[in-house]
């Protein structure tokens, strides 16, 4: 019987099954930032454990509120900030360097295929685009994993999720994963991981496989997972090639970690999406996804653009390519927070910078901060906003705003019109 | 180990979410006692007012479908340990939240939808009072007393959980045996 990539993993990293169905695991990666950190390092601290398993492997980040906005978020930068100097972890981005997690640790290289990763961030299963196994943990989780390196989980289930097609005009990997949620629900992936398969994902590049991985915890996934394939091997080049002598031979070698053809999955769907439209969800559910032709016309007052999702170069560029010599409406403001400070960089060069502060776009600095309400365009009470995150939960963006996930298409085209927008008028 | 049991509070929708049990805005204190007067704060619901006296006196809450859904924050948790909270029964949990739970030495109980409805019963929204629930955690059962009577109801837990229960959380016992 075949194995899938994820039962591939868990069997090269088991340390322990501490009853049947429980695998403890070693850890590659460790990723950790300033919420969610700071708690496990002052009881480690209490509890005179104030150490590390191995630097090498843990990544640190101040993404979440950067620059500090205020006395305690100054402090909780000032922990992860001490104690990665105290622990010698090189790896450590700070004010200047730094980026949303989930952006800024895929461009680094830091994801292989086989990893095992974790952090204290439910949208970690973002790396599993490496074809790696990321799960999101709680503190005591990541707490136990920076002491130890282990971490426990749940057998390995897999629901597979074959998608086909070519998205037509105006769809991409967003209003794809969206309309996924929709069939899947919020919890129809519980305790599973979530393995996208089919040509759609196989003509996909690595920022749109992010895009679909980001958002496999919305259906409850463990980690959302891609097969490594060429593309894998193409992003991660620049850090692999002293490994390998040609791409070839890491694409052979990555390829001990593909799902075997009779792997057994515990549930499979399949999804055609040649006839998709944009979508974007209505309410406060990820799973309460309508088309665009629903809801356009839906009263605005904010557009964002960023976050793990959708802060990519990729997504710039696409929002640029609709904003280009456009404005935004006198109705609504927008703002754009590139992902990595390399993709701001990126964004000037080619000039998407200037066709965004053209159109009247305010440019933060990375950070994850509006898209969960905690600094840099928080929304004020009966406020809705067009938004290319991953979560519309009632108050997540401040309290008592709604938020519409959308594309980046659709938030620039919404962005023109001052109101839900249909993007495909503007391509 | 922990107590767990007491009157429960009853919150009738499915996924609810750290969102609602623990707003983000209160993620920046790195101390988990500033989570307690904050508990399910911004949870909208009929009948239910923030910190009520029930809200108060319970320390068991009875939900539906995906509690816990959304954030990886451990603060969820924290906030209801904070307010005398240790266990949360329903159908089922979010992976991360049930993880905290258990990670904590505290319970998220899977009862069947069929029982979760018959407490439901019991029960006249979120401002119930006299509703309890006591926990064996060896013999895996939960009394539920009202005034109509008592029943036990079953539940599975693996012997890896209980050992999280029995330890304290994950930390106690991945230190004392790896």
């Amino acid at each position: 019987m075949g194995k899938t990539l994820v039962e591939k993993i868990f069997e090269s990293h088991l340390v322990d099954n501490p009853c049947e169905g429980v695998h403890v695991l070693n850890l590659d990666r460790v990723f950790c930032h300033e919420i969610t950190t700071p708690p496990a390092i002052l009881d480690l601290k209490r509890r005179d454990k104030y150490r590390v398993f191995d630097p090498d492997k843990i990544k640190a980040v101040i993404d979440h509120v950067t620059p500090a906005k205020d006395s305690l978020t100054a402090t909780q930068g000032k922990i992860l900030r001490d104690w990665a100097k105290d622990m010698g972890i090189k790896d450590y981005f700070d004010i200047g360097r730094n980026g949303v997690c989930h952006a800024i640790f895929p461009e680094k290289g830091f994801v292989r295929p086989g990893f095992t990763v974790i952090m204290g961030d439910s949208h970690t299963c973002t790396h599993g685009a490496f074809g790696a196994f990321a799960a999101g943990v709680g503190t005591t989780d990541l707490e136990v994993g920076i002491l130890k390196g282990i971490c426990a989980f749940k057998s390995p289930e897999t629901t597979k999720i074959t998608i086909t097609g070519t998205p037509a005009k105006g769809v991409y990997a967003k209003d794809v994963i969206l309309s996924v949620i929709k069939m899947m629900t919020t919890n129809g992936v519980t305790n599973r991981v979530a393995e996208f398969r089919g040509d759609f994902v196989d003509n996909l590049g690595m920022d749109g496989r992010l895009t679909l991985c980001n958002m496999a915890v919305e259906m409850g996934a463990t980690s959302g997972v891609c097969l490594p394939d060429m593309t894998t091997v193409e992003y991660l080049w620049p850090f692999i090639a002293g490994d390998y002598a040609s791409k070839e031979e890491a694409l052979a070698d990555f390829a001990k970690w593909r799902s075997d053809d009779d792997a057994v999955y515990a549930d499979e769907r399949t999804i055609d999406i040649s006839k998709l439209v944009p979508q974007v969800t209505d309410e406060y559910r990820p799973d309460v996804v309508k088309d665009i032709t629903e809801m356009e016309g839906r009263e605005l007052h904010q557009i964002y653009l960023g976050s793990c999702t959708n802060g990519r170069l990729e997504d710039l560029a696409i929002a640029a390519g609709i904003l280009k010599g456009k404005k935004v409406a006198d109705n609504v403001r927008m703002i754009v927070s590139p992902a990595t400070p390399k993709i701001y960089s990126d964004a000037l060069e080619a000039g998407y910078v200037k066709i965004f502060m053209d159109a009247g776009a305010c440019l933060t600095n990375p950070t994850c901060g509006a898209c969960l309400g905690m600094s840099n365009g928080v929304l004020a009470e009966g406020e809705a906003a067009a938004a290319t995150t991953n979560r519309n939960f009632n108050g997540r963006m401040g309290k008592g705003g709604m938020v519409h996930l959308c594309s980046p298409a659709t938030a620039a085209a919404s962005a023109i019109e001052g109101k839900l927008t249909d993007p495909r008028r503007y391509m | 180990m922990k107590n767990f049991g007491g009157q429960i509070l009853f919150l009738d929708r499915s996924d609810i979410n750290t969102d609602e049990i623990i707003p983000a805005k209160y993620l920046t204190e790195v101390e988990r006692v500033a989570m307690g007067p904050h508990l399910l704060e911004d949870l909208k619901m009929e009948g239910f007012t923030h910190m009520s006296q029930p809200m108060k006196d319970s320390t068991v809450i009875l939900s539906r479908d995906n509690f816990g859904c959304g954030s990886s924050r451990e603060h969820a948790p924290w906030a209801l340990e904070e307010n005398g909270y240790t266990v949360v029964i329903a159908p089922n949990f979010a992976r991360i939240f049930r993880g905290n739970m258990y990670n904590n030495g505290c319970m998220a109980i899977e009862l069947k939808e069929e029982e979760i409805d018959e407490i439901f019963a019991l029960s006249s929204g979120p401002e119930t009072t006299g509703v309890s629930a006591s926990v064996d955690v060896d013999a895996q059962t939960v009394s539920v007393k009202s005034s109509k009577g008592e029943k036990t109801y079953s539940f599975t837990l693996s012997s890896y959980d209980k050992d999280l229960v029995m330890a304290g959380g994950w930390l106690e016992y991945a230190d004392a045996k790896y």
